[in-house]
């Protein structure tokens, strides 16, 4: 059974898109900079060293992405920055996966009228433009930090992966097999989690990766415009710093880049992870980039179905010698008609 | 009569990552120009990837291993050898397409563009191959209409406006649209219910006589074949069981899996019998075993049939191959005559009533 | 027509838990908003903060909840915001009419051209899957997991500070020109809008490129793609009246429910700019605690999207002959 799981594991890494791969390690590195952050921070984010030279200063030995306006050590606040945004977005999409499955999985399965109001109420959700909501909220809150952030985001950002686990949960209701658990007397809640969901578990995964890439641009867009606390050290605070201090004015390059790069490369290995889920989930997306090279010679979509005999006899020798590295030469070998392997 | 599209040795396979699926096993099947041939065989069987391989429709990861499709319409050869489609660049292919084949596909709701008016899908087909004013078009496009039945205030409607069996009237409209030579019928009627089913068949057979077009009918329903075509062949696991005319498949099947599929399907009148079917499934067309792929569902399966090489030869007892003006009637297998077909048949029926 | 009824119905009863939820969060959220406004705005006259009760809640309102909800659902729909306290004593009004068309403007045109270049690009690169501008994707995706705002830094860097080609921010230069329909105005617009609108456009591109695109690919493995090939159309009608065309009917979807994220993209980077419009509008009453202001500025934004998306739907059921037969919610 493990030993299953492992090999299709191993199977689908196997035929995942150079992308996607990018995208797991580039999230893993942040991760592990997130996890070994405090350990490996040269200072204190919000020490100030007050040094002459050390105001503003440029990247050195000392201090790796150089300092802020008030001497602080840029690495460091990077690191702190990333750990607190990845904690906080990693928890939002954790709330939200939870709301977003229970949603979409009841409304799909009771129907009728509770399919209708939920389904009303996510759509009212989703066409309501988010951030500013998310803006006045905070305004009217009197404290500002985590929690209500985390609250307010997660209020909000249910209503994507919802509207999207309840299609799915419809078409997989009406399947044979689910009418089968249905007349064997198995319980509504058994089906719901051994059946339903195992057959949704891509469109439950990209669902959580979309939504950390919401909770982290929404957060960090928050903490931008000074709406949270301004006082810890996540790298929107970081930016709100920069744009307060006028680091572009000055040309402080090294204090604002490393940040938004940050929260950039974050953003982008989440991507890069949703496409391969998507070509996991989807695989007509998958087939399209598979199969579109045959014999080296790349086929579009409206080209006639290629004739092996005629494809064979266009390579030129360079071709064919380049040709010899590239994994589909194992399949070309064989001409037409006899053995393939 | 000259062939009017020849397949010879056709092999198409599907490049995988887990390997080549061999769809289509050299497959030899001859059209002759007015003729209805029928193509019969379970899903899977590989009918409709010989159909669309020799045209060339085809998606990327499909590709042809080998063969060649002589067409010989006059149009194109004018008088001169048949063109092989598979030697064809895309613009000798385009200037081919439908007005020299053309294809009737299976579901007419997704051949169809849905955003398209049927007076404009039509417009599409007659324009993209013959040279009319805007105006002999439109009376082109409604006199096609007219052929199948359909009322000209139809044509400015919406495909999903329209009842499924009017869609595939006007699916075969279009085909008709440039005058072909060649009609290829995939599973045209599938999808529809008895009634419209025989109404359709029988226009469509009507239309054959008075255009004078040859039809390649592709379908999984022997039954119907029996009643439309000249002549059938058989297919299973991308390879050609048996070919012959209707009357020698009807009356004298040859291969045992012929005989399964003629018993698949009860007859209307006679004493009432189980129906034998015929169990297990088709066999994993990535790694093909040696020999017959029947052997797993054969009831007359020996070793020796490990070793069969797959040619079709004349079926024992019928006239032979090679004699002008005689259909020949031929068989995959060479140790299964039409009468043990037969015995071994009743007996399967015997063990399960 | 009845597609079109129930959207709009749709849209209503969105607009109505709007203005609902603006009614109550104030009254529900835990500290007392008045007390607030007293310590912050000390020199009103009590009649203002009487209105302001009865618009946000709190100890000096009057009248039952129920009457104070119907008095507001009035004010709404009249567009009476009432008085701005940042600003005492000019009205609501006043205030957000001269933010908004610099809004509209700006982020109108910036997301329609986005969206007009992705689709088009998004086209081609799925209909040559796998090609040189399909692969150019990931890069273009880059620009789409920046921030906007971190974007808008990088370009004003470039641009603005390094090398003085563009402002670096504001609306119009007030030394050079003001407000009204002359051409010296107009072009100062421009030239002053066309950083942030630049940032818009580079930051949301690769999101509408990347979603025709797997539109596309879906599209061109429909039966009706290879029924058009193998009527021998020409590559030209098959791309765009037989793939595009049905493709767009996602897109133009997809376009409807993204219009929020767009307009919030937007917003944060008329901040990053200091450019006149709502958003700095927002963000200035936010940090004033500007209540009145607040939930002004929320509700047009709001209502903004809501017939924005009312447009799409509109567009959609004219491009889509079987909409008009479905189920609109």
């Amino acid at each position: 059974m493990a030993s299953s799981v492992v090999a299709s594991t191993a199977n689908i890494w196997r035929n995942l898109p150079v992308k996607a791969k990018v995208g797991v390690f580039l999230f893993g590195f942040f991760v592990l900079a997130a996890i070994i952050g405090p350990m490996v921070e040269p200072y204190d984010p919000g020490f100030q060293n007050t040094a002459a030279n050390a105001l503003s200063a440029h990247p050195s030995a000392q201090h790796l992405f150089g300092t802020t306006q008030l001497g602080q050590d840029v690495l460091s606040q990077v690191l702190t920055g990333i750990r607190l945004t990845l904690e906080l977005a990693l928890l939002v999409g954790v709330i939200v996966t939870v709301i977003s499955v229970l949603v979409g999985v009841t409304a799909a399965f009771l129907g009728g009228i509770w399919d209708d109001v939920l389904s009303l109420l996510t759509n009212v959700f989703l066409v309501i433009p988010a951030l500013p909501v998310l803006i006045v909220l905070l305004g009217y809150l009197p404290q500002q930090g985590q929690t209500p952030t985390i609250l307010v985001l997660s209020l909000l950002g249910w209503p994507w992966g919802a509207r999207v686990i309840r299609v799915q949960t419809l078409t997989i209701r009406n399947r044979d097999f689910i009418a089968a658990s249905r007349e064997s007397g198995e319980k509504t809640w058994r089906i719901i989690i051994f059946d339903i969901i195992p057959n949704e578990i891509s469109l439950i995964a990209a669902s959580f990766v979309n939504t950390v890439l919401y909770a982290i641009g929404a957060s960090v867009a928050l903490a931008f415009i000074g709406l949270t606390d301004v006082n810890s050290w996540s790298l929107g605070t970081v930016l709100y710093w920069v744009q307060q201090d006028d680091a572009v004015q000055s040309n402080a390059w090294w204090w604002f880049v490393p940040p938004g790069l940050a929260v950039a490369l974050m953003g982008v290995s989440l991507v890069l992870l949703n496409s391969g889920i998507d070509e996991i989930g989807n695989p007509r997306l998958r087939a399209s980039r598979a199969s579109a090279k045959v014999a080296g010679h790349r086929i579009w979509p409206t080209d006639p179905t290629p004739v092996y005999a005629q494809l064979a006899a266009e390579r030129s020798r360079l071709g064919s010698f380049l040709h010899s590295f590239s994994r589909s030469s194992l399949y070309d070998e064989t001409p037409a008609g006899s053995e393939l392997r | 009569m000259s062939p009017i599209l020849e397949i010879r040795d056709l092999s198409v396979a599907y490049r995988t990552p887990d390997g080549d699926v061999r769809a289509v096993e050299q497959v030899n099947l001859t059209l002759n120009a007015g003729e209805v041939v029928g193509l019969c065989g379970e899903s899977g069987s590989g009918k409709s990837t010989l159909a669309y391989g020799a045209t060339r429709l085809l998606r990327p990861p499909a590709v042809v291993t080998g063969g060649s499709v002589l067409y010989g319409g006059r149009r194109i050869t004018q008088g001169g050898d048949p063109a092989d489609l598979l030697a064809m660049d895309q613009r000798e292919l385009r200037a081919m397409r439908w007005r020299e084949v053309a294809i009737v596909f299976q579901s007419a709701m997704n051949a169809l563009n849905p955003v398209l008016r049927i007076q404009d899908q039509l417009l599409d087909a007659v324009q993209a191959h013959l040279k009319l004013s805007r105006h002999d078009a439109r009376e082109k496009v409604a006199s096609l209409l007219d052929l199948v039945g359909i009322p000209r205030t139809r044509l400015r409607s919406y495909p999903h406006e329209l009842s499924g069996g009017m869609r595939q009237r006007v699916m075969i409209a279009m085909a008709l649209a440039a005058d072909p030579e060649v009609v290829i019928m995939d599973e045209p009627t599938t999808a529809l219910d008895v009634v419209v089913q025989r109404d359709i068949l029988s226009q469509v057979v009507e239309l054959k006589e008075t255009l004078g077009f040859a039809i390649m009918f592709i379908t999984h329903d022997l039954s119907l074949l029996l009643e439309l075509a000249d002549r059938i062949a058989v297919m299973y696991a991308g390879r050609l069981m048996e070919t012959g005319s209707s009357r020698d498949i009807m009356r004298d099947a040859a291969h045992p899996y012929t005989m399964g599929l003629l018993n698949s399907f009860p007859a209307l009148h006679g004493p009432r019998r189980t129906l034998a079917g015929i169990p297990g499934s088709p066999p994993d067309l990535r790694n093909p075993k040696p020999g017959c792929p029947f052997v797993p569902r054969c009831p007359h399966a020996r070793p020796a049939c490990a070793e069969v090489d797959m040619s079709l030869a004349p079926v024992s007892g019928s006239a032979g191959a090679g004699v002008p003006g005689v259909v020949s009637h031929l068989t995959a297998c060479p140790f299964v005559t039409p009468q043990m077909s037969q015995e071994g048949q009743a007996s399967q029926e015997g063990v399960l009533s | 027509m009845s597609f079109i009824l129930r959207r709009l119905a749709f849209y209503l009863v969105a607009a109505w838990v709007a203005i609902t939820a603006n009614f109550f969060i104030p009254r529900a959220v835990p500290g007392n908003p008045i007390a607030i406004i007293l310590s912050k705005y000390p020199n009103l006259t009590p009649q203002a903060y009487q209105a302001l009760s009865q618009m946000i809640g709190g100890s000096l309102e009057k009248g039952s909840l129920w009457s104070q909800y119907v008095h507001y659902l009035d004010d709404v729909v009249h567009f009476n915001f009432g008085t701005d306290l940042a600003n005492f004593p000019t009205p609501v009004s006043t205030l957000l009419d001269q933010a908004l068309p610099w809004t509209l403007v700006l982020v109108g045109t910036a997301t329609v051209i986005a969206f007009a270049i992705g689709t088009t690009l998004g086209i081609l690169a799925g209909w040559r899957a796998g090609g040189g501008l399909d692969r150019s994707l990931p890069f273009l995706m880059f620009f789409q997991a920046v921030p906007y705002f971190f974007l808008a830094l990088l370009l004003v860097d470039f641009f603005a500070v390094q090398h003085h080609w563009l402002p670096p921010g504001g609306g119009y230069n007030g030394e050079i020109t003001q407000p009204g329909w002359t051409w010296s105005f107009i072009s100062n617009a421009i030239e002053y809008s066309t950083l942030p609108a630049l940032t818009i456009v580079i930051s949301s591109i690769a999101g509408w490129m990347l979603q025709m695109r797997n539109v596309m690919i879906t599209t061109i493995g429909e039966d009706y793609v290879v029924a058009a090939q193998a009527k021998g159309l020409s590559k030209a009608r098959i791309i765009y009246t037989y793939a595009a065309r049905n493709a767009l009917l996602p897109q133009l979807q997809g376009f409807g429910l993204a219009l929020g994220f767009a307009v919030s993209g937007a917003l944060i980077m008329e901040i990053v700019f200091g450019y006149p419009g709502i958003g700095l509008l927002l963000l200035n009453s936010v940090t004033d605690k500007d209540f009145p202001m607040m939930q002004a500025i929320l509700l047009v934004i709001v209502f903004a999207v809501l017939i924005a998306n009312l447009v799409v739907d509109l567009i959609v059921a004219f491009v889509d002959p079987r909409a008009r037969a479905r189920e609109a919610v």
